[in-house]
């Protein structure tokens, strides 16, 4: 482990009179402050009171944010976390060029479970439409059983989809990484029970109470570098189930689909079979952050099949132990 | 849900200054809850297309005329099938003005600790009722847990307006009973609002039907009640929650101690006390996530810096010297019991307060209480969910709790079963409310923990 991470000088007020409405003493926190706090806070809940924490890594915006606000959060001591980062073997080159980088810079500990392996294992089977991203779910906790990881954070917001509208910032997973429902501990004021037998594990949501543009603001104010794919570029892609698809071996285009190049950026990042990319000019933070405020669709709606399989399709997944 | 703002492009600067405020929603499905909250989504323009279409797209296939807001909230398949809320569930909105969590609680008698739950970080809480009924058993339960739970702003939204004619005496009676009964609870603020959560009528846009009423809309209420107040008469807390120490060429002797403030603020300079073990130091500096200052305080999270090398973990509390809580093993306190199997007498638990956790048994059930009429039931030997009780709890170390109606994040607790981890009940030390009332009795023996 290296030293320090190069903590970000946030330039936001951070509660100091400036900005703050008039109905307000001059204690009050700016919005991005207290979601920061409360998160910088669940980081170190989990770091005083679990033995073998990790940190679900994307390469994501989600992730990346996740990732600053543990870097805050134990400075200038380095993060006393891993990395894990479920490879679907569809990654876009420059999220896995961003993940080397940053595991390099920080001194970082990176965990791999590659769905790949798991197929070429033949324990897994490619899907008829190609995407693998219910395929994750397996490799995933079987990796958390391997490693006796005891609490997983990942970057899951509430506001994404209805069934994580329900889910806790410490959310009990059994020996098998089910996630039910019904049995999700009550989770009151800011104190979070994170006792669990062994074998159990707790899945961690630092950003539960952030949105899209949230995490947009706040990755502006700290200055945080992201993919290129996040912002507009031209790109060879194909349209399926209304979605412009990144043309690659993994299994597009087919027959009756077509490639053009278009000018476009990515909303999220996931595997590339099943994340969809927009038109869009936005080539600045501040032009995504406008285009994503005047947005008329949710970022899932955009560009996410994997999430309209069905009415409950995350629900299902979640319960399964998908993030 | 995410959020759109109707702000010009780029107005960055304008976006980053808006307040956080959290709320409740407490009522039934037939009080037209889901109605108030899908409007309130709808009608701030936080529902993006593809929500709405899947709104719509279910609405119709239900055989329902227009887009059903309520489905908008929906959430899990088997709420779905049976049409109930069966948890809390967290909805996001945001205007220019402000951003929001919404905490949406279910209304029936036996979700009385989903209603804890979302109540317990409120800033606000919204309790609706139908206008046709007026203030019901229910009613008076969803205005005894805001005042339970302290909830500094309580709003009655009375729905319905549409069918009683718009009519302000109505509005008025209900507005002046539920007024004087949430009062006597001690709830501090309470704005009563005629609205119809179905037409539309003051929850975003003023309604053209009542131009008796001068007040202002929910969302324009929401938008600008006070989100913080003074610090500077609250007593300061800080606890630890890890010891920062890097041991590093560059920082040898670096040594923080890292927590979110739960209450006041803290000054370079100022004597502090680390409590349970009384020593003493001064706050050396103040580090303010990769940013040094002279002060800071509630809920800002930071790392402090000692003069005196000192020993300090998790699970101490940082006070100032001038203001110590005092710390006792006997506690008394209000309890929701949120587990499905019963609290009984001379039960051995964990109990978890701010950073620390310690063993401890419940020594005393003296009452439990009924939310509907505030009657109290002496001795009933156990709590089972959804009750609310008054327990004495006798702890195996020394605790620094404030009166839950002084800090509500330093006079609360939890009691977890030692054996799987279970959340079994949520407790406040103190009073339960406003009121007064009697101590009781003093703690039995020990019964074989060594304390």
């Amino acid at each position: 482990m290296t030293t320090a991470a190069s903590v970000h000088d946030g330039t936001g007020n951070s509660g100091d009179a400036e900005g703050s409405p008039a109905s307000d003493s001059p204690y009050a926190l700016s919005h991005l402050d207290a979601l920061e706090s409360e998160a910088v806070h669940i980081f170190r809940e989990v770091a005083g009171e679990f033995e073998r924490p990790v940190i679900l890594f994307s390469g994501g915006k989600d992730s990346i944010v996740m990732l600053h606000l543990a870097l805050k959060a134990f400075a200038p001591a380095p993060v006393p976390f891993a990395l894990l980062h479920v490879d679907t073997g569809h990654n876009f080159p420059e999220v896995i060029d961003y993940r080397d980088r940053v595991v390099a810079e920080h001194g970082l500990r990176l965990h791999v479970a590659s769905v790949q392996d798991y197929i070429d294992r033949g324990v897994l089977r490619e899907r008829p439409d190609g995407t693998r991203n219910p395929l994750q779910t397996l490799p995933l906790t079987e990796k958390i059983q391997a490693e006796r990881f005891d609490a997983v954070f990942g970057g899951g917001r509430r506001d994404e989809e209805k069934a994580r509208a329900k889910e806790r910032v410490f959310s009990l997973r059994d020996e098998f990484s089910q996630w039910d429902p019904r049995r999700q501990r009550p989770e009151l004021w800011q104190l979070y029970n994170g006792r669990h037998a062994p074998g159990e594990h707790v899945r961690v949501f630092p950003l539960s109470n952030w949105t899209e543009l949230d995490v947009w603001q706040y990755i502006a104010r700290e200055s945080i570098a992201l993919p290129e794919i996040y912002f507009a570029h031209e790109r060879d892609v194909f349209k399926r189930s209304g979605m412009w698809l990144t043309a690659g071996d993994w299994g597009g285009p087919k027959d009756g689909e077509h490639v053009e190049r278009r000018l476009v950026r990515y909303r999220t990042v996931g595997d590339m079979s099943c994340t969809g990319a927009v038109d869009s000019d936005a080539t600045t933070l501040a032009a995504v952050i406008s285009e994503i405020a005047a947005s008329r669709l949710t970022e899932r709606g955009a560009t996410r099949a994997d999430d309209k399989l069905s009415e409950a399709a995350m629900e299902d997944r979640k319960r399964e132990g998908y993030f | 849900m995410t959020s759109t703002i109707d702000t010009a492009a780029g107005e960055l600067a304008g976006l980053s200054a808006t307040t956080l405020l959290r709320f409740a929603t407490a009522g039934s499905v037939d009080d037209g809850k889901s109605t108030l909250v899908g409007r309130l989504l709808h009608d701030s323009k936080s529902v993006l297309a593809d929500q709405l279409e899947a709104v719509e797209h279910a609405s119709r296939s239900r055989g329902a005329e227009g887009p059903d807001l309520a489905l908008l909230t929906d959430g899990l398949r088997a709420e779905r099938e049976q049409g109930i809320t069966i948890d809390v569930a967290y909805r996001y909105f945001a205007t220019p003005r402000r951003r929001f969590i919404l905490a949406d609680t279910p209304g029936h008698v036996q979700y009385t600790r989903n209603m804890v739950t979302g109540a317990s970080t409120a800033d606000l809480a919204v309790v609706l009722v139908d206008a046709r009924n007026g203030v019901i058993e229910q009613t008076r339960r969803h205005a005894a847990v805001a005042a339970l739970l302290r909830v500094p702003h309580v709003v009655l939204a009375v729905n319905k307006m549409d069918l009683v004619g718009y009519e302000e005496t109505v509005f008025a009676r209900i507005a002046e009973e539920f007024t004087a009964y949430a009062g006597e609870l001690g709830v501090p603020e309470i704005t009563a609002i005629p609205i119809s959560a179905l037409a539309g009528d003051n929850v975003v846009e003023p309604s053209s039907n009542m131009d008796w009423y001068g007040g202002p809309t929910v969302l324009e209420h929401l938008e600008t009640v006070p989100v913080s107040h003074d610090l500077t008469s609250c007593h300061a807390r800080l606890p630890v929650q890890y010891v920062i120490r890097p041991q590093t060429a560059e920082h040898p002797d670096y040594r923080g101690y890292a927590g979110q403030i739960a209450a006041g603020a803290f000054r370079v300079g100022e004597s502090v006390t680390v409590l349970p073990s009384g020593r003493t130091s001064k706050v050396a500096g103040i580090d303010l996530l990769g940013k040094p200052v002279d002060v800071a305080w509630t809920p800002q999270s930071v790392t402090v810096l000692l003069e005196d090398d000192i020993d300090v973990s998790r699970g101490d509390l940082i006070v100032p010297s001038s203001d110590t809580p005092s710390t006792s093993q006997d506690i008394a306190a209000t309890v929701c019991h949120v587990a499905d199997t019963p609290l009984v007498v001379g039960q051995r638990v964990l109990l978890k307060h701010t950073t620390r956790t310690v063993k401890a048994i419940v020594k005393q059930i003296p009452s439990r209480l009924t939310l509907d009429d505030l009657s109290q039931h002496p001795n009933p030997g156990q709590l089972v969910a959804n009750d609310i009780g008054r327990v004495l709890v006798r702890t195996a170390e020394p605790l620094a709790l404030d009166a839950y109606a002084d800090s509500r994040r330093t006079g609360s607790f939890l009691l977890i079963d030692p054996a799987d981890g279970t959340t079994l009940a949520a407790g406040m030390a103190g009073e339960a409310f406003a009121k007064a009332e009697d101590a009781h009795g003093a703690p039995a023996d020990d019964e074989g923990w060594d304390f």
